[in-house]
């Protein structure tokens, strides 16, 4: 799980928490619908000023149709957008102050890169010196100065992308919508990639809105992430609160790879919850506040990277937050080994441990007995 | 070890044969399209072109041959371009050749503007409508060509459909002359061969990506624009195709303007047919044919020519 982010998520304001900040985009109970299939169920949420939106999800989530809906593309429904405060139901995609990063590229294949990006600037009727002046600015900020009188078939796949983002860009847009903009490129491009990505977004300070399916592409180059699922909004959050506190299962799951531990509440103080789980064996503490009524069927979520795995029992604790299992397989990565074990009740749990030793030196191998063990701030309590 | 290899890699059977007589499945693939073209194409033409080289005369068959004996194991080949000068010479080839292509080209321009909007109109169509617009584009193939030109004289005529509607209307009060003139002729080759202006323009049309369109709207350019700067040139190569597919028989047309135009509706098609039949020349009808070809086919090869080297792409 890749969560390093660029620097700047420490330093920068976040918009959302001020009750006072007006929101640049915002979507209110939207909905659309194909014939009898709801692409996109009653969506609600604000996008401020400067903001590395994503809206993530599944193929069928409804995340292209709702980012389509704010280039105007498709109309909603039911439900309004409304963009620096003007609502956007009549306007028509070429009126409205957003550009477009497609999936696709959508160059055109008949213009070179620089015809490409100056079409924009000529819609605006902008005087010729300043496109001249502009088209090299922003070749320049993607670096492919050199490529200008290029057709678009003559470039490669990284290239291409680059020239579509910089024609959506040299329009200096107020928002600026991307979907799956790395999705044509292969994993090392992609990574790379990620961090030009928001470093030009920085430079510029445009709002940009991306939709992925690639949950750590949202986790590294975002400020704020939507999961979407069939059309409705599972959570919205930091990448940092979906990931260490998922409000559903299916958020859980969806991002990164997680136990899930069936058990029912005991105890629900302000202070922590206590879960009795029949697939664990065992009592879980967990140290959040806790939400639903003892007597509740819940789930505790553990991260594999928070468990601890052992040979020896773990000290104290009453026995909470520790299982008992064989181990079933391993797969090492290199830097950390992945270990699934089978609990005393059948139950598989996975769990990962860095390599901090070499291989030849690895204590844990098949069918050893181990213990697990992990820190009440570690797991979540899942209701839904 | 190599030769076993080799030996497992030759073919048994008919293609084994084959490779023995240095012959690869391959070259035997494309040999067939090449000796369809050299049996129905070149060994005519080379005909065409032996009795445009030799002169006139009153026999069966009636031109002189190419080949004599003169003695035994003397030939003599006898070449005579007599034809290709009195072409040059007699204004009347020049002329009938330039009415050609003149009446071509308005013809293509015709069925320019009118195919573009079928083309789009059906490309644009819901995909479930597709399929019978485009059948009803190449209907009328299915009624014998003649019979479709002979129909046009009942609709042309003094006293045809189109003069009693518009005389009906009260537009004219006198039927117009169209039949047996040149507006005829430009009407029945329109006719005819609008559809294959409208197939080539509808599939390119129809491959468009969409989302060209939508990048053009999404950084500003109305659809009025968009269908400008973006959908009519990348239609240019359909518009070519349309284009080369009615210029090219609509020069040779022979039996549109025969049937629908007047006598002075000169075309190169019309004064071949004189030629032949009417002053059984046929050395010179020959000549003429081969001149008409070489016209034709000489720009096109030299236009194909260049948009091979400009790449696939347009």
């Amino acid at each position: 799980m890749a969560t390093a982010q660029p620097s700047r998520t420490q330093t920068k304001l976040e918009p959302w928490r001020d009750p006072n900040e007006k929101p640049y985009v915002r979507i209110e109970k939207v909905t659309k619908k194909f014939g009898d299939f709801t692409a996109v169920d009653d969506v609600s949420l604000s996008i401020y000023r400067g903001e590395f939106f994503s809206l993530l999800g599944g193929s069928g989530s409804g995340k292209t149709t709702l980012l389509r809906m704010l280039a105007g593309f498709e109309r909603p429904t039911e439900g309004k957008i409304f963009i620096d405060g003007v609502d956007m139901s009549n306007v028509p995609p070429y009126e409205r102050p957003v550009n477009m990063m497609f999936q696709s590229y959508a160059l055109f294949p008949h213009m070179s890169v620089e015809k490409n990006i100056a079409f924009g600037l000529h819609q605006d009727k902008v005087p010729k010196a300043e496109i001249k002046e502009r088209v090299a600015e922003v070749l320049n900020l993607v670096q492919l100065s050199q490529f200008g009188h290029r057709k678009p078939h003559q470039l490669s796949g990284g290239q291409r992308q680059r020239v579509a983002l910089a024609r959506a860009l040299v329009k200096r847009p107020k928002l600026l919508l991307l979907d799956e903009p790395l999705g044509a490129l292969d994993k090392k491009l992609r990574e790379q990639t990620q961090f030009e990505l928001v470093n030009i977004q920085e430079k510029v300070g445009i709002t940009f809105v991306i939709v992925t399916h690639d949950q750590e592409e949202a986790m590294t180059m975002s400020s704020r992430i939507a999961v979407m699922n069939r059309g409705y909004i599972a959570q919205i959050g930091t990448p940092t609160e979906i990931y260490e506190y998922p409000n559903s299962r299916f958020t859980a799951e969806f991002i990164g790879s997680v136990n899930m531990l069936h058990g029912r509440i005991v105890e629900s103080e302000p202070d922590h919850s206590l879960i009795r789980s029949d697939e664990a064996d065992c009592d879980l503490y967990v140290s959040h506040p806790g939400h639903a009524a003892p007597g509740t069927e819940c789930w505790v979520a553990v991260r594999p990277e928070k468990i601890a795995i052992t040979k020896e029992p773990p000290a104290g604790d009453n026995g909470r937050n520790q299982a008992v299992g064989t181990v079933k397989e391993i797969a090492y990565l290199g830097d950390v080994s992945i270990y699934e074990i089978e609990l005393t009740t059948g139950k598989r749990v996975r769990v990962t441990a860095p390599m901090v030793t070499r291989r030849t030196e690895m204590p844990i191998t098949w069918e050893d007995r181990v213990y697990l063990s992990w820190r009440p701030f570690a797991g979540s309590v899942l209701t839904s | 070890m190599a030769e076993l290899i080799q030996s497992e890699m030759r073919h048994t059977g008919f293609l084994g044969l084959l490779q023995r007589v240095g012959l690869s499945g391959r070259a035997l693939v494309m040999a067939i399209p090449y000796g369809w073209l050299l049996l129905f194409f070149l060994i005519p033409f080379l005909i065409v072109l032996k009795i445009a080289l030799a002169e006139s005369q009153m026999a069966i068959p009636p031109f002189t041959p190419l080949l004599e004996t003169v003695e035994e194991l003397k030939y003599q080949i006898t070449v005579t371009f007599y034809n290709f000068h009195y072409m040059v010479t007699d204004d009347l080839y020049i002329i009938a050749y330039l009415n050609s292509l003149k009446i071509a080209f308005v013809s293509t321009i015709c069925c320019l503007v009118l195919g573009y909007p079928v083309a789009y109109a059906i490309a644009k169509a819901d995909p479930k409508w597709r399929a019978p617009l485009l059948m009803l584009v190449i209907l009328p193939f299915w009624t014998s060509f003649l019979i479709r030109v002979y129909a046009w004289i009942g609709i042309l005529s003094n006293n045809g459909v189109l003069n009693n509607f518009l005389m009906w209307l009260g537009i004219i009060d006198q039927p117009l002359q169209i039949l047996y003139t040149p507006m005829a002729t430009y009407i029945g080759i329109t006719y005819s061969y609008l559809p294959f202006m409208i197939l080539p323009l509808y599939s390119t049309l129809e491959r468009m990506d969409n989302t060209l369109l939508e990048a053009a709207a999404d950084l500003g350019c109305p659809p009025w624009k968009a269908f400008l700067t973006i959908t009519l040139p990348l239609s240019i190569p359909g518009m070519i195709a349309g284009s080369l597919l009615v210029f090219i028989p609509a020069t040779g047309e022979f039996v549109i303007p025969e049937l629908l135009g007047g006598p002075d509706t000169l075309m190169i098609g019309r004064t071949l047919w004189t030629e032949f039949f009417n002053n059984r020349d046929w050395p010179l009808a020959s000549a003429v044919a081969v001149a008409l070809l070489l016209f034709l086919v000489v720009p096109i090869m030299l236009f194909q020519n260049v948009q091979g080297k400009q790449g696939g792409h347009p």
